[in-house]
């Protein structure tokens, strides 16, 4: 079982932003579904590790760059080339 | 990132009030590794000079849908680095996403290593305090570099924040060594000795602005650990640990303790800052990075070929130019300074390390400028000059001075010879010194004109040296000095002086 | 070559599309003059790219899909982008930001998601072939749904590069059409290697659907034929693998005893990935801005609560509740350990048998709200899940209705035996019709 102080404590870990009456509802919907997620409790890995592919790599060569223009087309709020972002202090 | 490593007995820990002595430093070191582009995509490094966002692609502007690729010769050049430093390299390693927020985070999460980094445990040796000593090397892991941050509105009170991902997925390899240094110059001097290391291995680039970044973490005997984040310089490594140990002691001595926490070096006022407390309460949350996969290069360490590193280029300059050991460590401290001597060193490798190691470097420092700014021939002339006496040191330092502050200021640059020409700088002879020149008559040699008008303008003291006064001698061969500028040898000076003046009654 | 325009001025009863052209170019290739709509998560350049969420409302991606690429160079006619449960985060298409599709068979049901714009764009006629993406079965459940064939490819045969991550290890993108024979075209057309993404094979799928499976070894894992699957949906699909038998096939009955956590281990493995994944949506880049006088922490929250819809909230809590210092161990580091589990069984199983089959959905389509607990939505994915744990092909195949609802065949396969899924299908597909 989870809290809300640990949903909110979630909430700000993935910097979501949540309401009261929200953390009350995920509360009440997330302990179930951990609840299910229980069964993992039993496994115990007997499969092999994936052998999957390695080493893919490309070869350091400078392909180009989109255009600053084409960079800084989806944002609205830009300056002398810079995007703007909200203030870190 | 530390584990505990040996620290020496607890001996300094008296009563309560007693300060600890007992410094223990551990680093971690990133660095910019010199490939043409980036980690994890093909934009450029190359962005130093170049407008905002405009070294970006989707995948380093972490657009949606983008996916990294790895650079072939990050890992080439991260696995040099594992070989120099004797790491072992993991029969697999893996990239983890780091996750975290902030504007400079294109992606919001930053792809590293972390629990299947490229290499660990390693040494390097270097000059410690008490010798040359063993620092134990943790791990060695490749990451990308974020972007970088502008604040508008003043440090102190931003308004907002201005970003350029241009820096964003420059690789940086992470160093992290065990806490086994022991004072801030000790771990000024490691630092030297690692980007010696790293520039010999051809990895990188020193003089890029910014390709440094050092956290630290330093305890003193006892006490917690406390962490400095964000040094960027080889010198500000060095200051901010002095500043904390005093920090620190000031505390103990106040009956206060040391908490554990993350502070801020603020380079600009050499005191660290402590950090929000929010900084500590980072939860990661790595994962494996599903874009990419499993690197599996042990294998490859065994075809790699180091190149000369500092300790065996020191050993060299000993053995072949007979430098000392002092000179050898000092030249071979720095790659570009290595190969500057290795090209002056010619006729007279004594001469050249002197003026290499102690002068032309003193003058460089002093004017904040790197070894580049000097021609190899021009030195090499100079060398000559001094060789043969044709200028004095004195004049040998004004002319290496004349040079620097031409490059300094942007002035065309002239040979040493023009220069010793132009400022007549020319060592003046007596003219029966048999060096063979054309004699010149007495009445326009500058040095016998000199000596004679100073013999005239000196009564007082010439009687004093004929009276036995030997410190006359010396105010009269600083008389002449200054007549003429510095320009004569002073063993000449002397000789000329002694046969001009009476006999004394010495 | 001036470049050919055909006309697509279909209407959109189901609400199919998010964006479409009235016109749309067309070129020389296997695709030449046929209208293909694309899953609004792959990017389009130019075109937006909302993945149905308010939080990519009127981003523009400067570049292709690798699937794009591959489109345009095969002379489709991308006409639209289809709406999808927001980030893939559905199996009804519901959670769409811009409002659900409805299903053509009947509009008071759900087409499946979260593709479901595209399954609902091909039933209803409106194209012949449209791209989807399956993270969990989102390409298969609106197959199934709506009557039509979806296939989800083995992990690595198409490139994801240029598909906005929701979980890269388990998706893939796929084709979707009304034929089993559309769907291979599709699937020639959008394979091949790309260096652009790490996890790609160098497998291009080149096949023409084969109608002969004499011999072919079909396993039947008693879990595909559980307590929640509905016994009329069982029934029918019973009868289709009846049919394969007919046609030559072997059938063998066996168990996948990994089926009892696959599920939860697909959850906490995609959830813990998304959590990632969507962290990057904080207005500064694209997208709806973010206060920028606001102090960083303050406007990104804001920005992510407006953004994002419940459903993909509740995911990315969970996910980092699973990623979280202290509980990675019982929840990551488990599900990446049932994942080893399930294609362990995938391997064994595969060691006797060609393909496996059973229904692709425990139901038919369900009715528009019909399930409001989250819970009780995600365990209706039981069956399409364990191939992308494992990574391997699996298809849908209509085969024949219940209440008048389509119902859907699944066949897996062995990675990279995405052919012969293909061919299965095909042979039921032909003695069906
Ligand atoms: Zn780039």
């Amino acid at each position: 079982m989870i809290g809300e102080k640990d949903v909110e404590h979630i909430a700000v870990l993935a910097d979501i932003g949540i309401s009261k009456e929200e953390l009350e509802k995920f509360t009440t919907q997330i302990n179930p579904i951990l609840e299910y997620f229980e069964i993992l409790d039993q496994v115990c890995r007997t499969g092999p590790e994936n052998e999957g592919t390695a080493n893919i790599f490309r070869e350091d060569k400078v392909t180009p760059s989109l255009a600053q223009g084409e960079v800084l087309s989806n944002a609205r709020e830009t300056e002398d080339g810079f995007f703007r972002a909200p203030r870190v202090m | 990132m530390t584990s505990c490593g040996p620290v020496p007995a607890a001996g300094t820990q008296g009563s309560a009030r007693s300060i600890p002595d007992v410094v223990i430093i551990g680093l971690e070191i990133h660095c910019q590794l010199a490939t043409a582009s980036k980690l994890f995509c093909g934009c450029s490094t190359d962005y130093r000079e170049d407008e905002p966002n405009t070294h970006v692609c989707p995948v380093c502007l972490g657009l949606p849908g983008s996916m990294p690729r790895l650079n072939k010769r990050a890992v080439e050049f991260a696995l040099r680095v594992a070989k120099a430093l004797d790491c072992e390299v993991l029969e697999e390693s893996e990239f983890s996403r780091k996750n975290y927020f902030y504007p400079d985070l294109n992606k919001a999460y930053q792809i590293t290593q972390y629990d299947k980094p490229l290499a660990s445990g390693g040494t390097l040796t270097t000059e410690g305090d008490e010798g040359e000593k063993e620092v134990r090397i943790t791990r060695i892991h490749l990451e990308e570099d974020p972007g970088r941050l502008v604040h508008v509105g003043g440090s102190d009170r931003p308004r907002y924040s201005l970003v350029d991902y241009n820096r964003a997925g420059i690789p940086l390899i992470e160093i992290v060594t065990e806490p086994d240094l022991r004072s801030p110059k000790e771990a000024r001097r490691f630092l030297n000795k690692l980007r010696a290391t790293l520039e010999y291995l051809g990895v990188f680039d020193s003089e890029k602005e910014g390709s440094l970044r050092v956290d630290a973490n330093i305890s003193l005997l006892g006490s917690e650990r406390v962490e400095i984040k964000n040094i960027s310089s080889y010198k500000g490594v060095e200051k901010a640990l002095t500043f904390e140990i005093t920090r620190q002691k000031g505390l103990l001595r106040r009956g206060q303790t040391v908490g554990r926490e993350t502070r801020h070096f603020v380079e600009a006022r050499g005191v660290t800052t402590s950090s929000r407390s929010k900084e500590q309460e980072h939860d990661y949350r790595y994962f494996p990075e599903p874009d990419l996969r499993p690197v599996r290069v042990r294998s490859w360490v065994d075809g790699i070929v180091l190149p000369e590193l500092p300790d065996a280029r020191r050993a060299r300059f000993m053995a072949q130019y007979g430098c000392s050991p002092g000179h050898a460590r000092t030249l071979t401290g720095d790659l570009r300074l290595a190969e500057f001597y290795e090209k002056v060193a010619g006729a007279d490798p004594i001469i050249a390390a002197t003026w290499t190691a102690d002068t032309l470097l003193g003058e460089l420092n002093y004017r904040d400028m790197g070894i580049g700014a000097v021609l190899p021939v021009h030195f090499i002339e100079l060398l000559a000059m001094l060789r043969d006496k044709t200028i004095t040191d004195k004049s040998g330092i004004e002319v290496l001075r004349e040079m620097l502050d031409a490059v300094k200021e942007k002035r065309p640059q002239e040979a040493p010879a023009t220069i010793v020409e132009r400022l007549n700088l020319r060592v003046v002879r007596a003219g029966s010194s048999g060096t063979g020149e054309k004699e010149i008559p007495d009445d326009q040699n500058p040095l016998i004109t000199a000596i004679r008008d100073v013999i005239a303008e000196q009564p007082k003291a010439v009687e004093d040296y004929r009276s036995g006064k030997k410190e006359a001698f010396n105010f009269l061969v600083g008389q002449v000095m200054r007549k003429t500028r510095g320009r004569v040898d002073p063993a000449e000076l002397q000789r000329a002086l002694a046969a001009a003046l009476p006999e004394g009654e010495v | 070559m001036p470049a050919r325009r055909i006309r697509f001025d279909e209407e959109d009863r189901f609400g199919a599309f998010l964006w479409k052209r009235d016109e749309a170019p067309t070129g020389e290739g296997r695709l030449s003059g046929i209208p293909v709509a694309v899953k609004d998560n792959i990017s389009t350049r130019g075109i937006p790219t909302t993945c149905g969420s308010r939080i990519l409302e009127g981003y523009i991606p400067p570049y292709d899909a690798f699937v794009v690429d591959r489109l345009i160079a095969e002379g489709a006619a991308v006409v639209g982008k289809t709406n999808m449960d927001e980030f893939g985060m559905g199996t009804t298409t519901e959670n769409s930001a811009y409002g659900p599709t409805r299903n053509p068979h009947d509009e008071g049901r759900v087409p499946g998601g979260s593709s479901g714009g595209s399954a609902a764009a091909i039933a209803s006629g409106m194209v012949r072939m449209a791209l989807g993406t399956d993270t969990g079965g989102s390409i298969r459940c609106p197959a199934a749904f709506c009557g039509i064939v979806g296939l989800k490819p083995t992990y690595g045969r198409v490139s994801r590069y240029g598909l906005v991550a929701y979980a890269n290890s388990l998706e893939q993108i796929g084709p979707m059409g009304r034929t089993v024979a559309d769907v291979s075209l599709l699937m020639e057309a959008i394979s091949g290697y790309d260096a652009r993404d790490s996890t790609a094979a160098d497998r291009a799928y080149l096949h023409t659907p084969q109608q002969e499976i004499r011999g072919l070894r079909v396993g039947v894992p008693e879990e595909f034929f559980g307590s929640g699957v509905d016994p009329a949906v069982a029934a029918l699909v019973w009868k289709a693998i009846e049919r394969l038998e007919e046609c030559g096939a072997e059938i063998i009955t066996c168990t996948m005893p990994s089926m009892a956590y696959a599920l939860a281990a697909y959850y906490v493995t995609c959830m813990s990935e998304a959590s990632s994944n969507l962290a990057r949506f904080d207005g500064v880049r694209y997208g709806p801005p973010c206060d920028v006088r606001s102090s960083w922490h303050d406007a990104f929250q804001e920005r992510r609560k407006d953004g994002f819809g419940p459903e993909v909230r509740r995911r990315i809590l969970l996910g980092t509740f699973a990623l979280s210092s202290g509980y990675y161990g019982r929840y990551y580091a488990k599900a990446q350990a049932a994942r080893a589990n399930v294609r362990a069984d995938f391997a064994r199983l595969f060691a006797d048998v060609d393909v496996l089959a059973g229904p692709t959905m425990p139901t038919i389509a369900f009715r528009f709200s019909e399930k409001s607990d989250p819970l009780s939505m995600y365990l209706s994915d039981i069956l399409t899940v364990p191939a992308n744990l494992a990574g391997v092909p699996a298809i849908s195949v209509p085969c024949g209705t219940v209440r008048g609802m389509p119902v859907g065949l699944q066949i897996t396969g062995r990675h990279f035996e995405d052919e012969r899924v293909v061919d299965t299908a095909y042979v039921y597909e032909q003695v069906a019709a």
